[in-house]
């Protein structure tokens, strides 16, 4: 138990950290960057939340959480790049049009 | 385009029969109820996605990519060994008194030959830290590197010759 | 006996993985506050990604025993190796794309690999000045279609 609770002593200090790039980051990208290291920090947090509370059925949040951190750092890249969710990647127009 | 919709039947029904294999084993580690009631709606949703699947022409190489020789497990243990010795020379970067950068845009070119080999390659490449594939060109990635340590040429010749022994089955 | 040597021994081996694990992250999130620009960000936050968060989801397999938490784990480990170069990816290519270049690159083979692309939409062809290296990047990924 000792492990687990200072494993997640660890991972708190280092999640205050990339918040801290979350907040000050100068470029958008930055944003997007801390946010992904985010959500991978929150899938651990989430496992070890299970182990601490000995519940197992964290760990399928932690499984959804890690699926929907990646489709929504896709999201947020799509939308600054193309200004819309719907148009598909093929589509010829660049980033400005 | 992305996807060869040409194949013969039998590679399609390989394709199906692999897809239902591996959805009933995520059904069962996902589920953990073993009641005959659950297996049945199991059973059922899993033969609709495989049959849903099948009529959007999903059954593919790259969707079902049964084509990968089973060696790319042993390249994953090679890879994970590489993935830590790349970690500890970035922290080695990290936590260096003056970081001594010297950014990179380099260019690595590829010898694989389908479209999964060299996804294979590139999110290798991106996963070892130090190193990220940033572009793709003609017969080349632009890889950005963090130091000149990162930026072995053999380092790159060994990953995408092991990438390409295990890209494809039959030749 | 035997049993709680085993526990022992998975003990020390979650132990190690987390100890390791944990100085990754540590270390990949202290260089994401203290490297100097984006593209150096990038990897430190491949530390945490790859190296870190799959040590200690390691780390938690020992301890469950052998059980279905064990393959949630292994699954979870799987999603990671598999999505995270995919993000990084996402986010490097979105950036470049959008102009933003590394400051004081000591070698750039930009031009011989991507000369005959037609598809890779780069607005600054020619080397940003090195005075304000993220300066035109900000003004066309903030307010260039806003």
């Amino acid at each position: 138990m000792i492990l687990f609770i200072a494993g997640t002593a660890a991972l708190v200090v280092a999640m205050l950290l990339v918040l801290a790039r979350l907040y000050l980051g100068p470029d958008l990208y930055d944003r997007v960057l801390a946010l992904n290291s985010f959500g991978t920090l929150t899938v651990l947090l989430l496992g070890y939340i299970g182990f601490l509370t000995e519940r197992p059925d964290f760990l399928d949040i932690a499984l959804l959480y890690a699926l929907i951190n990646f489709v929504g750092t896709i999201a947020v890249l799509k939308f600054f790049r193309y200004r819309a969710l719907g148009r598909g990647l093929g589509s010829q127009d660049g980033p400005e049009a | 385009m992305l996807r060869c919709i040409q194949q013969d039947a039998g590679t399609e029904m390989v394709k199906a029969i692999s897809l239902t294999i591996a959805l009933i084993a995520l059904w069962l580690t996902l589920s953990g109820h073993f009641t005959p009631f659950l297996l049945a709606m199991g059973l059922a949703s899993v033969l609709f996605t495989v049959y849903l699947a099948a009529r959007m022409r999903l059954l593919d190489d790259e969707a079902v990519p049964v084509q990968l020789r089973p060696a790319l497990v042993l390249y994953w243990v090679w890879l994970a060994v590489e993935i830590f010795k790349a970690s500890v020379a970035v922290c080695r970067v990290i936590l260096a008194r003056e970081m001594k950068l010297s950014q990179q845009l380099i260019r690595v070119p590829w010898n694989q030959s389908t479209e999964m080999g060299r996804t294979i390659f590139a999110n290798s490449i991106t996963l070892t830290p130090g190193t990220i594939t940033v572009e793709t060109g003609k017969d080349a990635f632009l890889v950005h590197a963090l130091t000149e340590d990162f930026t072995g040429a053999d380092g790159f010749e060994e990953m995408g010759g092991k990438v390409t022994e295990v890209e494809v089955r039959h030749r | 006996m035997d049993m709680s040597l085993l526990d022992l021994a998975c003990n020390i081996a979650t132990g190690i993985a987390f100890a390791t694990g944990s100085f990754f992250l540590l270390v990949g999130a202290f260089g994401i506050v203290r490297l100097p620009d984006f593209w150096s960000r990038l990897h430190a936050a491949g530390v945490i990604d790859t190296a870190g968060a799959e040590i200690i989801l390691i780390g938690m397999m020992f301890q469950t025993g052998w059980d279905i938490a064990t393959l949630k784990l292994i699954l979870i480990a799987f999603l990671l190796f598999i999505t995270s170069p995919t993000a990084t990816h996402a986010v490097s290519n979105a950036a470049f794309v959008a102009g933003l270049r590394p400051q004081d690159l000591k070698k750039d083979e930009t031009e011989q690999t991507l000369s005959d692309v037609p598809t890779a939409a780069i607005p600054y062809r020619s080397m940003l000045p090195e005075s304000e290296p993220a300066a035109p990047s900000k003004s066309s990924s903030g307010e260039g279609s806003a």
